[in-house]
């Protein structure tokens, strides 16, 4: 039972990590929300037992590639007029 | 336009969803993936074919070695690429950034990165070396590497975490990784098995046929480390400064 309820809670932030992320104005924010979202997926994998894609996910997912999104979006100039 | 997009990608949400009601329940022992023999057979065969025990690296380098020797060479691929693209795309244009921001280093940042960068390149060496009995392994290992020289050039700025591991020296670095995956890989075909089959390896090594296949995984992965750690740093050093290798963020 609790189980279930962890897994419900996660997936909803899921949902609210993913849509957040597409929402906001700011590529900045949403790169930051983008690693939140791969945090949840990874405490999700832990918690299904396979530790080797939480723990991948984890590194590339949440660290590197949050970082090297942040590291491109501060050499942009264009302004998007969506 | 936003609201025509709106509706292709509505329907297709509606679709997946349609068909995810067909997938297997959590932790189903009669879903596809758990009945295959595929699966039984690893499960009762790796320890004894391999002494590992940790099922999931013995897979990835073992059994499915020529996967994960191309994955690594299709990482080295993207580090090239993206040095392909950059360098000299910013020749001759001025530097300007929307946030731009000068500053010295800061004192607590920097010395709180000179604490934690040496627990962080262990940590990588032992998850690195340790992937066969736990979790972890060559990427992971790699990737936590790289992080850390990656944190170096975020707290200084890029020549700082450069004079350290230079661009050359990555590169260098990245390519001996897949020639030591590659090299292993011949070895073992030059002592009469087939191409990563790491069993032939007990002719040079003082051990069996299994805990040959266990020292030659760790091998392995340490090609694999080599390689994805030196790329993560080229892919940030040459992304942070649009290929010029300078100052960075």
């Amino acid at each position: 039972m609790g189980l279930e309820i962890f897994n419900t809670f996660i997936l909803l932030l899921l949902v609210v990590a993913a849509v957040t992320s597409l929402w906001v104005k700011d590529l900045l924010v949403s790169a930051v929300v983008f690693g939140v979202y791969s945090f949840l997926m990874c405490l999700l994998w832990a918690e299904m037992g396979a530790v080797d894609v939480a723990f991948t996910e984890a590194t590339v997912g949440a660290g590197i590639s949050t970082v090297v999104m942040v590291a491109t979006i501060f050499h942009l100039r264009r302004k998007s007029n969506d | 336009m936003k609201l025509l997009s709106l509706i292709p990608v509505i329907a297709i949400g509606v679709l997946l969803l349609w068909a995810g009601q067909d997938f297997p329940k959590w932790g189903d022992v009669e879903s596809p993936a758990s009945k295959s023999p595929v699966s039984s057979h690893f499960i009762a065969n790796t320890g004894v074919d391999t002494e590992v025990p940790n099922m999931v690296t013995a897979v990835l380098a073992d059994y499915r070695g020529f996967d994960t020797m191309f994955e690594t060479v299709v990482v080295f691929i993207a580090g090239m690429a993206v040095i392909a693209i950059l360098r000299g795309s910013s020749v001759g244009r001025p530097r300007r950034k929307d946030h731009e921001v000068e500053a010295e280093p800061d004192l607590i940042v920097t010395n709180t990165v000179r604490l934690i960068v040496p627990v962080i390149q262990i940590f990588a060496f032992y998850v690195l070396a340790h992937g066969h009995v736990s979790p972890g392994g060559g990427f992971q290992g790699g990737v936590l590497m790289g992080a850390s020289f990656i944190l170096i050039a975020l707290s200084w700025d890029l020549e700082k975490a450069m004079s350290r591991f230079p661009i050359e020296r990555c590169l260098f670095v990245a390519a001996m990784g897949i020639v030591l995956y590659g090299g292993i890989g011949l070895l073992s075909m030059m002592l009469g098995g087939e191409f990563l089959d790491y069993a032939e390896l007990e002719k040079i090594l003082p051990v069996s046929r299994e805990m040959a296949r266990y020292h030659a995984m760790l091998g392995v992965e340490i090609g694999v480390g080599f390689t994805v750690a030196s790329i993560m740093f080229v892919l940030y050093a040459n992304l942070a400064s649009e290929g010029r290798l300078k100052q960075g963020l």
